[in-house]
């Protein structure tokens, strides 16, 4: 039987209503979010985490979900959230993955986890060719390079104000604040979201 | 203020690595990130240095640090354009490795990966939070400044914070937080859940012995219990339903499906089609409510209407003459009154009913509030589009390659879709932004080139309105011997179909010699090339409308002989409306399916005919004019629009699925929505809006049929309701003031200009003045990076000169 993980302590129990209920719900939750991560490798993954125990997924495992199988950019997802930064994820990161990819996150944490995402070579900078490599996902390589090479450069034209010639994050903040999409329906499009919701 | 080098560049953080950036925790010895204000003070004593004697064993600990540790970083240089970008792992010739341990432990590099930069910021944030009321506003840092530099509280600031340490002063602010404002801090904080889970323990800890919001705690109750939970699921059930509906709406999956093979300047066609089906069925909503159901309840007794051959769907004459298509079905008493069959001036036996409906002054209030809820809705929709245009004017391409990927998308055939999808949105928006240039003398004979195009294709247009004009009165001769003659009920019929057939068949054909003489023109902008064949499409279809319109309100030639002009006016917009329709399958199948076949049997090419998209666009708002026209003559026209409306898009889906290819010039689609909404509104609807005006105020109705018979306009109908309702009850005396003074005023839509366009200069100004404060901001940053580089360049320079000297 899984034990909980996460947030029930002794000095929490005199929480008012609410909070009890939205514990339960995030408790709910996580034995879901448990439940999938265990059937990925149930050899590996124990029901008890009393004790803390230091499981980790590999990313083959992870990046086969459905949910992400398809998706591009499956391998820097997974990437972004493991604590080794090789992709192999503990429950930890796994849940944090899923709590950042839902709908409930806000979306100053979702624009700091995309830059993780696009950012490739991990220098905290969305250079020319992080770039390169975010449209050659996007369209499947069915861009000619010249082409890729004008949108990396009118890309950095419209968004670099510091003028180093790549984007930081505040140049991607900025930049994602003009897109009134981002973040912030759950149905439109434009948006880094949603995985969680698919599960229930 | 120089301090040894052991505590500065040489500080031991060991055990404290962040697992985020590995390869800089890598070595203990080295600088670690989470140890922030040293690293800074190191910064500021290097620059300090360079104006001041140099300490030898400074220079020679640094050297020995260099042979150590080869330049492990990622990005060793700041600016691409000044420097060659090196190669991952590889030591930078012109940077020593000391300048790139610096170089990698900046802000900018650990913003976001550093566990303790990220502790450190928050606290800070925090710090600000609380202080707010407190601090002047001017003094906001950006989140991703340094946050250390600004030492705001100096007695808590530790000489040597560890992570421990940060973690305990964060904790200590979020503590002077109420506790949602704390919770929704941790919330967004970007740290792993295991950190979380600590400050949260910490936190806890601390707050447990104090107790103090133990008068918050509401007693447990089954209600509050149900109700959050209810609420919860609701909203999580609300969500599912929206996604629901908006997977339900018709053809939801076909322009999805569109989208990703042919762009959005081929969907903004399909969505500008959904718009007006949209609007139709509001104003359809309308007149059938209040109108249509309601005479079709009390029949009136009228003429024993002609037997039903097939010929009337085309004509709208015959059988559906005395229908409630038309207007002269249309009784012009107060439908449930059962005095009404009693002549004037005699007693009524029967008392009166409780809900007396008017059927005239319904009908002119359905008309009017039809049209005033279509005025709204289309006023929201330009002004939403030109909000959107507008604002993705700049910075676009950049958010439509971080923000076009739905990550929601999970199915092998929807990815591939999207990654069409992406891949033709990006080549429009690259090909709109290659611009050629020109020479002088080129520019002068284009421009000669163009005037003389317009002169002829204005001179086209005059030709087209004059031959229109002869038709007409030719038209009216031969029916006037037609029925001198007394020849069959069909000849008659067919006679009526020979007008809208040549005014559509006029509609189809130039705009094919637009085209040809666009081609001679050669504009270079397929923007430009667009537009100018839209503006002359528009004038022709216009000024057409406009003779026509003057035609059947005058009624000199059409209609002259009937005594119910108004049902004649409107089976005159019936026909055309189903002309038109004809015309655009004919367009459809031949300038389609046939030229496809031909394209591939006979001339052996791959090359499919393109989608005409201005062409079409301008046909719908063509078809929706009429039916703007026709409402008050026909109430019923607006559900025929609606049918046709749903036949097009799925024949123009099926056409442009099977026949075309995706526009070889693509243009931005958001632009041109804005562009076909913007005429639906300006041409088409004010038009429309004006001509029925027009009559309402200035036409006499006809004697014999329709709900406004025997009256002088059909607005005196209202002026006579509000004198009977102040006649018959004197408490409703304010309404007729009102009415007479306000509405009847013109001074009040005077002012009410005046207004409205005071608003929008005042509207004007401000965002005249925020864009240049924007554009102030935004040179502060260029110039905050020009420092940045210039103390970078002074670094290495100063190392390079160490490095020499020793």
């Amino acid at each position: 039987r899984l034990k909980n993980p996460l947030l029930f302590e002794q000095e929490q129990l005199f929480l008012p209503v609410w909070q009890i209920c939205r514990f339960c719900w995030l408790f709910l939750l996580v034995c879901r979010l448990h439940g999938r991560y265990h059937e990925m490798a149930p050899n590996v993954v124990p029901m008890d985490y009393t004790k803390d125990p230091d499981v980790k997924l590999p990313m083959q495992l992870i990046i086969n979900m459905p949910e992400l199988k398809e998706n591009p950019f499956k391998e820097r997802i997974v990437e972004s959230f493991s604590e080794d930064g090789e992709g192999s994820l503990s429950f930890n990161d796994f849940v944090d993955m899923f709590s950042v990819l839902s709908e409930m996150a806000p979306r100053e944490l979702k624009a700091i986890y995309a830059f993780k995402i696009y950012d490739f070579n991990t220098d905290n900078f969305i250079c020319k060719a992080d770039l390169e490599k975010t449209l050659n996902k996007l369209t499947r390589e069915e861009l000619t390079a010249e082409e890729i090479t004008l949108v990396c450069e009118k890309v950095i034209e419209e968004a670099d104000m510091d003028g180093d010639g790549k984007l930081g994050f505040a140049d991607f903040e900025n930049m994602i604040s003009k897109a009134p999409d981002f973040l912030r329906y759950y149905f439109k499009k434009n948006r880094v979201s949603c995985i969680l919701a698919g599960m229930f | 203020m120089s301090q040894p080098p052991s505590i500065t560049l040489h500080v031991p953080e060991g055990s404290e690595s962040d697992g985020h950036h590995v390869s800089l925790c890598s070595f203990s010895q080295e600088p670690s990130p989470d140890n922030e204000r040293a690293l800074h003070t190191s910064f500021h004593q290097l620059i300090l240095e360079q104006s001041s004697l140099i300490e030898a064993d400074l220079e020679m600990e640094l050297q020995e640090r260099g042979t150590e540790s080869p330049a492990y970083l990622g990005v060793p240089e700041a600016c691409a354009m000044a420097w060659p970008e090196p190669r991952q792992g590889e030591e930078h010739p012109s940077h020593s490795s000391a300048s790139l341990q610096i170089l990698a432990s900046m802000p900018s590099r650990t913003i976001g990966r550093s566990l303790g930069a990220i502790i450190s910021q928050y606290c800070n944030r925090t710090a600000r939070l609380r202080r707010r009321s407190g601090r002047p506003p001017l003094q906001q840092l950006c989140r991703a400044a340094r946050p250390s530099l600004r030492h705001y509280d100096l007695e808590t600031d530790p000489s040597r914070a560890t992570l421990q340490e940060k973690r305990h002063l964060l904790v200590k602010e979020l503590l002077s937080l109420s506790p949602s404002q704390c919770s929704h801090m941790l919330l967004t904080m970007p740290l792993s859940l295991a950190e979380k889970r600590i400050l949260r323990r910490q936190l806890s800890r601390q707050r447990g012995p104090v107790r103090q919001h133990a008068h918050r705690w509401a007693p447990f109750s089954p209600c509050a219990w149900s109700r959050v939970c209810i609420g919860l699921g609701c909203r999580g059930l609300w969500y599912r339903l929206l996604s629901l509906l908006r997977a339900a709406q018709p053809g939801h999956y076909a322009l999805k499906q569109i989208g990703g093979r042919f762009g959005s300047s081929v969907l903004s066609y399909f969505l500008f089609l959904k718009t007006l089906f949209m609007l139709n069925f509001f104003s359809f909503f309308i007149l059938l409510a209040f109108v249509v159901v309601v005479q079709a309840v009390y029949p009136t007794a009228s003429v024993s209407p002609q037997p039903f051959s097939g010929i009337e769907l085309l004509t709208g004459a015959g059988y559906f003459t005395h229908s409630l298509l038309y207007y002269g079905y249309y009784s012009n008493t107060t439908l449930n009154d059962p005095c009404t069959s009693t002549p004037e001036g005699g007693m009524c036996p029967l008392p009166a009913p409780l809900l007396p409906y008017n059927l005239p002054l319904a009908y002119l209030f359905s008309v009017g509030v039809s049209f005033l809820v279509t005025c709204i809705l289309l006023v929201y929709s330009v002004s939403r589009s030109f909000r959107e245009s507008v604002k993705s004017s700049s910075g676009d391409l950049a958010i439509k390659v971080f923000c076009a990927w739905d990550f929601k998308v999970i199915q092998r055939r929807s990815v591939k879709l999207q990654c069409e999808k992406i891949c033709t949105q990006l080549k429009e928006l690259l090909a709109e932004r290659r611009s050629r240039s020109q020479s002088h003398c080129q520019c002068l004979g284009h421009c000669l080139v163009v005037l003389l195009a317009w002169l002829l294709a204005l001179g086209w247009v005059l030709g087209c309105v004059l031959a229109v004009h002869y038709f007409l009165e030719h038209m009216h001769t031969v029916q006037q011997e037609q029925q001198a003659q007394g020849s069959g009920r069909w000849q008659q019929e067919a006679i009526l179909l020979v007008l809208p057939l040549v005014v559509s068949l006029l509609n189809a054909l130039m705009p094919h010699l637009f085209n040809l003489l666009a081609m001679w023109e050669k504009q270079d902008s397929p923007v430009t090339q667009v537009s100018v064949a839209i503006i002359r499409n528009l004038i022709l279809k216009m000024v057409i409308l406009s003779l026509l319109c003057y035609h059947w309100l005058s009624r000199s030639v059409i209609c002259s002989t009937e005594e119910c002009w108004e049902t004649c006016v409107g089976q005159d917009l019936y026909r055309f409306m189903v002309m038109d329709f004809i015309f655009t399958l004919l367009d459809t199948l031949f300038g389609e399916l046939i030229w496809r076949l031909i394209l591939e049997k006979r001339l052996k090419t791959k090359q499919r005919p393109e989608f005409d998209i201005a062409r079409n666009v301008l046909e719908l708002i063509y078809g929706q004019t009429l039916t703007w026209l026709g409402i008050l003559f026909a109430p019923l026209l607006p559900a025929v629009q609606m049918l046709k409306l749903l036949l097009l898009f799925y024949i123009k889906k099926t056409s442009l699925m099977r026949n075309c290819q995706s526009p070889s010039k693509p243009w931005q689609a958001s632009r041109m929505s804005t562009v076909f909404i913007t005429l639906l509104c300006f041409p088409s609807f004010l038009g429309a809006a004006a001509f029925l005006s027009y009559t309402i105020w200035s036409v006499q109705p006809s004697e014999t049929c329709g709900p406004f018979r025997g009256l002088e306009t059909i607005y005196k109908s209202g002026k006579m309701w509000v004198l009977v309702l102040e006649k018959s009850n004197p408490n409703t005396t304010w309404f007729a003031w009102v009415y007479q003074h306000l509405l009847e005023n013109t001074c009040l839509l005077f002012f009410m200009s005046v207004a409205l366009i005071a608003v929008i200069y005042f509207n004007i100004q401000v965002v005249r003045g925020r864009q240049r404060v924007i554009c102030l901001l935004q040179e502060q940053i260029a110039n905050e990076g020009e420092d940045k580089l210039f103390l970078m360049q002074k670094l290495r320079s100063v190392y390079e000169q160490r490095g020499r000297r020793s």
